[in-house]
């Protein structure tokens, strides 16, 4: 099955090799592994990046190739995080409580390493139980479990309403979006049993491991490395062959599917729940390398950044996603970090950290205008070339017409 | 011949607009039709009703030797059984190749996880090719087909409809927009496949549904004015009146 889909999609074994490439040089720089050459936080930043990547080309196939632009994919994002956080949080301050009550006279009854879990984790907000929503919290595995089935029923109840009323278009976008604003609405208040807009924190402390930040931040940036690797590999199967020409097809002509007998729905279901289980993943692997989670990473506003990822890296072509989500979260983070110099133009100084915002919208408004394939497009420059050399000797033909046999 | 589409008693209002009103029309199988009617006599309505595309507010569509009835059922569900329409404009997927057409309107499983494992076998391949035969485009199967000229999109989407291999085509105006040897070439199209099974042809032109030698039903404020041969219905002064008289 691999092999075909390798053999078929040069693009796929490229991009692996890319991958690797980019993951053997920040290995040796990094450290804990290598010669030092960039910090720790910085490898926690290229590690963020491959994850935002995932997310990335999960959103282009939901939208680039199935058509539905979907305003709620970082919610997805953000639920795998917080799952992945519960138990991070949870195990951690047993860890805290257990050490402090080590030095009790009596040894502690479960009740009461609960209560002092509780209390040392909701204090913030108040609060001294472990709400219901945690009572998986202590167990890794069922926490990693949530991080797929939560986003994935999520999305199948919400597409599966949302589809089956043949809601499209931008109505869909609107939909997808108010189900992320209520969902952020509701985490930011302190009794949804999350911590309302103090998130969750100190995510970056593994529990049970006693090595540094310098080899933890190696580690995540591996597993995001594999993550982002088996992502494509899974996405590049789905929008290849017979499959991929159906989601295509929906995406240019719903109706015309349907009279082929396609059962439209079911397919916009597929796509759309399987990219958020995997969105979910990437979030889980994204935020214990950030360190905290809160609500505002839901905001809708999140989502549309993803959309603009897409658009400005290529829609419809999986590596344009993974270009776009690399290029303008790391040029954002050197403008918004104080990286960009200032610019003075003598009556007026542009700093970056309050102008990167518009530059970044005009640059959408550009991308969008002019360069509708997005950078991944120039890539066709290159390819057409290689192949479009039909002078008069060779028929003649156009670019698109293909190799003259 | 025996009895394939039962159409009895339908009608339609659409905010008030009576577009089908008590239509009762019988195809068999095989059978090649044609369904002609002045602007808004209800034709389209008429396919959007068999396809499921609209609901009808009364009456009744039985299809088939186990007369299931179509009111109701998805889309997808009504093409599954064997009916396969064709839109007046063409509606193919420009940014896929013509053996990508072909090969999605294969009659395969529908599932997604049937289509997601879906492996191409020689079987399918050779059934391509042979329909790509039959509509003229065998050369032409890994161009785009949105480069296609507007007579070989009209080709490649019955061919798209024969790869369904349905029992019944639904076919809206497939000489709109034609050179006179591409119909001619259409036309033999539409009577090879109506051998085998039944084709219901929509037609304005009065000249193509002449070539089609065929049983006409006339559409006159959604329901049927006559039926019969073509020079039986032209012979008809109502029909006359309403239709050709103008």
């Amino acid at each position: 099955m691999n092999k075909t889909l390798l053999a078929s999609n040069r693009s796929v074994l490229i991009f692996l090799l890319v991958l690797a490439i980019f993951t053997v040089a920040v290995t040796l720089m990094a450290q804990a592994t290598g010669f030092g050459l960039i910090s720790t936080s910085f490898v926690k930043t290229l590690g963020k990046t491959l994850c935002l990547c995932i997310i990335a080309i999960a959103m282009d196939v939901v939208w680039g190739y199935c058509g539905i632009l979907s305003l709620g994919h970082f919610a997805f994002f953000g639920i795998g995080g917080y799952a992945v956080g519960m138990w991070l949080m949870y195990a951690r301050t047993e860890e805290i409580v257990a050490a402090s009550l080590a030095n009790q006279p009596l040894p502690a009854t479960a009740q009461e390493v609960s209560d002092a879990i509780g209390t040392q984790i909701f204090g913030v907000v108040g609060s001294s139980e472990l709400p219901a929503l945690w009572m998986f919290a202590h167990s890794l595995p069922l926490q990693l479990l949530a991080v797929l089935i939560v986003p994935g029923l999520l999305a199948l109840v919400f597409g599966w309403l949302a589809f089956r009323s043949r809601v499209t278009g931008v109505y869909l976008s609107i939909l997808t979006q108010a189900m992320t604003l209520a969902l952020s609405l509701y985490l930011f208040q302190n009794d949804s049993g999350l911590r309302g807009n103090n998130g969750l924190s100190g995510l970056q402390n593994i529990p049970g491991v006693s090595a540094g930040q310098d080899w933890v931040s190696v580690w995540f940036f591996w597993a995001s490395a594999l993550a982002l690797a088996l992502a494509y590999i899974l996405f590049a199967f789905v929008t290849s062959g017979k499959m991929g020409s159906v989601i295509r097809a929906i995406r240019d002509d719903e109706s015309r599917v349907r009279f082929l007998g396609y059962h439209v729905e079911t397919y916009k279901l597929f796509v759309f729940t399987l990219t958020a289980m995997v969105a979910g993943v990437a979030g889980a692997l994204y935020y214990p390398q950030a360190g905290i989670i809160n609500p505002a990473e839901i905001a809708p506003i999140a989502s549309i950044y993803l959309a603009v990822w897409v658009a400005i890296g290529g829609r419809g072509r999986l590596y344009g996603a993974v270009i776009g989500a690399t290029f303008v979260s790391l040029l954002s983070s050197w403008f918004t970090g104080g990286g960009a110099p200032a610019i003075n133009l003598g009556f007026y100084k542009i700093v970056w950290t309050d102008w990167w915002l518009v530059l970044l919208g005009f640059s959408f408004v550009a991308v969008t205008l002019f360069f509708p394939q997005g950078i991944g497009g120039l890539f066709d420059y290159v390819a057409v070339k290689r192949n479009a050399n039909y002078g008069p000797d060779d028929g003649s033909w156009r670019a698109e017409e293909g190799k003259p046999e | 011949m025996s009895r394939l589409l039962e159409v009895s008693g339908v009608s339609k209002t659409f905010d008030g607009f009576r577009a089908i009103n008590n239509l009762s029309i019988a195809v068999d199988e095989p059978e090649l039709r044609a369904v002609i009617g002045p602007n808004g006599a209800g034709k389209t309505t008429f396919m959007d009703i068999i396809t499921g595309k609209t609901k009808p507010d009364e009456g009744t569509v039985v299809f088939g030797d186990k007369s299931i009835s179509l009111v109701g059922m998805s889309e997808s569900k009504i093409a599954r059984e064997g009916i396969g329409r064709k839109f007046q404009k063409p509606t193919v997927f420009e940014a896929q190749t013509v053996r990508e057409n072909l090969a999605m309107a294969l009659k395969n499983d529908r599932g997604p996880f049937d289509v997601l494992f879906y492996k191409k076998n020689r079987d399918d391949s050779a059934r391509i090719l042979e329909l790509a035969e039959e509509i003229g485009l065998a050369d032409q199967l890994d161009r785009m087909s949105g480069e296609l000229s507007h007579g070989q999109k009209q080709w490649l989407e019955i061919g798209m409809l024969l790869a369904q291999d349905p029992r019944l085509l639904l076919v809206d105006e497939p000489a709109a927009g034609m050179t006179p040897a591409e119909r001619e070439q259409t036309t033999d199209l539409l009577k090879r496949a109506a051998k085998t099974r039944a084709v219901v042809v929509v037609e304005h032109d009065m000249e193509f549904v002449r070539r089609l030698n065929c049983k006409v039903t006339v559409l006159h404020e959604g329901s049927v004015l006559a039926e019969g041969s073509l020079d039986h219905v032209t012979a008809n002064p109502q029909v006359i009146e309403v239709y050709l008289g103008r």
